[in-house]
């Protein structure tokens, strides 16, 4: 039962902000769903308390049926092991090589930390990292510092990284947002290919409509911390969507400068 | 644009207005400054004698008295030995110390708090004071200086070690605690790479500080070149004296050069 259940989610931060109103949706296995909102309208917040980085106010989560609970460290671990992240700014560690970066994939399902540095890493993982490596086309990259390669290679040794750990749900936090558009796409048709060849759930937040219709086969829409749209992407147009974000420029004529929540 | 130039009331004035807090602050640094010069009694005549004094021991100290320079090398090199173990000791115990002492890496933040006043107590006792309670600890020689330069970088290193913690991107580690990593994993994983270069940099900058503490260290009986050099002094062997000295400086610039080199590689 690989899923993503969020039901009635609220999140008000100390501040008094409310991120998340009453977010409730499902997605199953193998979905591929498509997160769009502007600046502000929870999409972060909300991949927060999937990911267990911070605490629902109201309303839970359950992702492959286990509830993520920020007070049940080894639990939440556990299920963490089963989430894959992409991120925006990639979050490689800059000073260590390709190869050790998508080892360190594999650093929660291994356990004890050494296993998953290169030196002493077992042969298996090691032609793993570069079976992963190759698959987004990067092997001959493995001895390279993170630092040294482009921002769309560095986004593909981020999925390589995910692969390596082997999940069954696919979070990726705007994963075009740093790129140019033709690596962008060229990415988006990388990681599309390889959650759909591994039937892996995903969910992906983007900005770009025309991208979203593109891929994603369900568009969740959210808006001031509610779900507005949940549907279909044959049943959308980019028309449809235009409204999420016309807030997002009187947003800003407001002088909003919280960016997004 | 606003009208009849009501926006140059926006204007910030050349000069603010000092605080209250600031005023206090520049009473007491003047009264303290003028106080300090009043009780050292410096005037015009003393300088002049001091020196004279300091040119006649220039000119007895030349040339410079190299017939002990291989036993004042051997010296030197047990300084830099020292220099080099004590500071090795040091960096190996900062790193888990300044763990304990950052907030993001840190099981709790009273435990952050605690060790954070530890570091700062041990960074407020002057060297020469661990190395006189040393000395008395463990007798006179190498030993008490290694020790000394071991609690003195542990001051030094630990402190800046865990500023640099602090200040790591965020993003690279949440990434591996994502993965389910175990604290440690994500400390190893993430935090020690992305510190790293400055961690070498900074442990080269405590290897430079301790190779002339070290020195000092000598002075009071914690063996090394010091005890050779405060020796020639007393002796009144200038000319060895300056032997020593130009030693000493000959081994700082040469560590400060490969130091350099080495951050440069590392960063």
């Amino acid at each position: 039962m690989n899923s993503v259940a969020v039901k009635d989610l609220g999140k008000t931060y100390s501040d008094g902000t409310q991120a998340l109103k009453t977010v409730d949706f499902e997605v199953k296995s193998g979905e591929g769903v498509v997160l769009l909102g502007h600046n502000g309208s929870g999409k972060s917040t909300l991949f927060k308390c999937i990911t267990g980085f911070e605490q629902p106010s109201a309303g839970s989560i359950h992702v492959n049926g286990q509830l993520i609970d920020i007070s049940d460290k080894p639990s939440l671990k556990e299920t963490r092991k089963d989430i894959g992240m992409v991120f925006q700014h990639f979050n490689l560690i800059e000073n260590v090589s390709v190869f050790q970066n998508v080892l360190f994939g594999a650093l929660g399902r291994v356990g004890f930390f050494a296993k998953t540095l290169a030196p002493f890493a077992s042969d298996a993982l090691r032609k793993q990292a570069m079976e992963c490596l190759d698959r987004v086309g990067l092997s001959h990259l493995a001895k390279q510092r993170a630092d040294k390669i482009s921002g769309g290679q560095k986004q593909r040794v981020a999925i390589a990284r995910m692969l390596m750990q082997e999940p069954k749900v696919v979070l990726a936090d705007e994963p075009i947002a740093s790129l140019d558009p033709k690596a962008g796409l060229e990415v988006m048709d990388l990681l599309w290919e390889i959650v759909r060849e591994r039937n892996l759930t995903v969910i992906c937040v983007l900005h770009q409509m025309d991208v979203a219709l593109k891929y994603g086969e369900r568009i969740i829409g959210l808006k001031n911390g509610d779900v507005v749209i949940d549907q279909k992407n044959s049943q959308l147009a980019a028309c449809d969507l235009d409204w999420l974000y016309e807030t997002t420029a009187e947003k800003d004529e407001g002088g909003s400068e919280n960016g997004d929540q | 644009m606003a009208t009849n130039n009501m926006y140059l009331k926006n204007m910030p004035k050349r000069l603010k207005k000092p605080s209250l807090f600031s005023i206090i602050g520049w009473i007491i640094f003047l009264a303290l400054f003028v106080q300090g010069l009043y009780s050292t009694n410096i005037t015009p005549d003393r300088l002049w004698t001091g020196l004279i004094n300091m040119m006649t021991f220039l000119a007895r100290a030349f040339p410079p008295d190299a017939s002990r320079l291989s036993f004042i090398t051997t010296a030197m090199f047990s300084t830099f030995q020292m220099a080099l173990v004590g500071t090795a000791f040091g960096t190996l115990i900062s790193l888990p110390v300044a763990l304990l002492a950052s907030a993001n890496t840190s099981p709790s933040p009273v435990l952050a708090g605690f060790v954070r006043s530890l570091v700062s107590v041990i960074r407020t006792i002057p060297d020469l004071i661990w190395a006189l309670i040393f000395v008395i600890s463990v007798g006179l020689g190498p030993l008490a200086g290694i020790l000394t330069i071991t609690v003195d970088s542990v001051g030094f290193c630990a402190r800046f070690f865990s500023e640099r913690i602090e200040e790591l991107d965020a993003g690279p580690i949440q990434a591996l605690e994502a993965t389910g990593s175990s604290k440690v994993g994500v400390i190893i994983g993430s935090i020690i790479p992305m510190g790293f270069p400055s961690f070498v940099a900074t442990s080269l900058y405590a290897l430079e500080k301790a190779i002339r503490s070290a020195v000092v260290l000598g002075l009071v009986g914690a063996g090394g070149i010091g005890v050779e050099l405060s020796t020639a002094m007393t002796l009144r062997r200038f000319d060895e004296a300056l032997m020593i000295m130009i030693l000493i400086l000959v081994f700082v610039i040469a560590t400060e050069k490969v130091s350099t080199r080495i951050r440069k590689q590392v960063i």
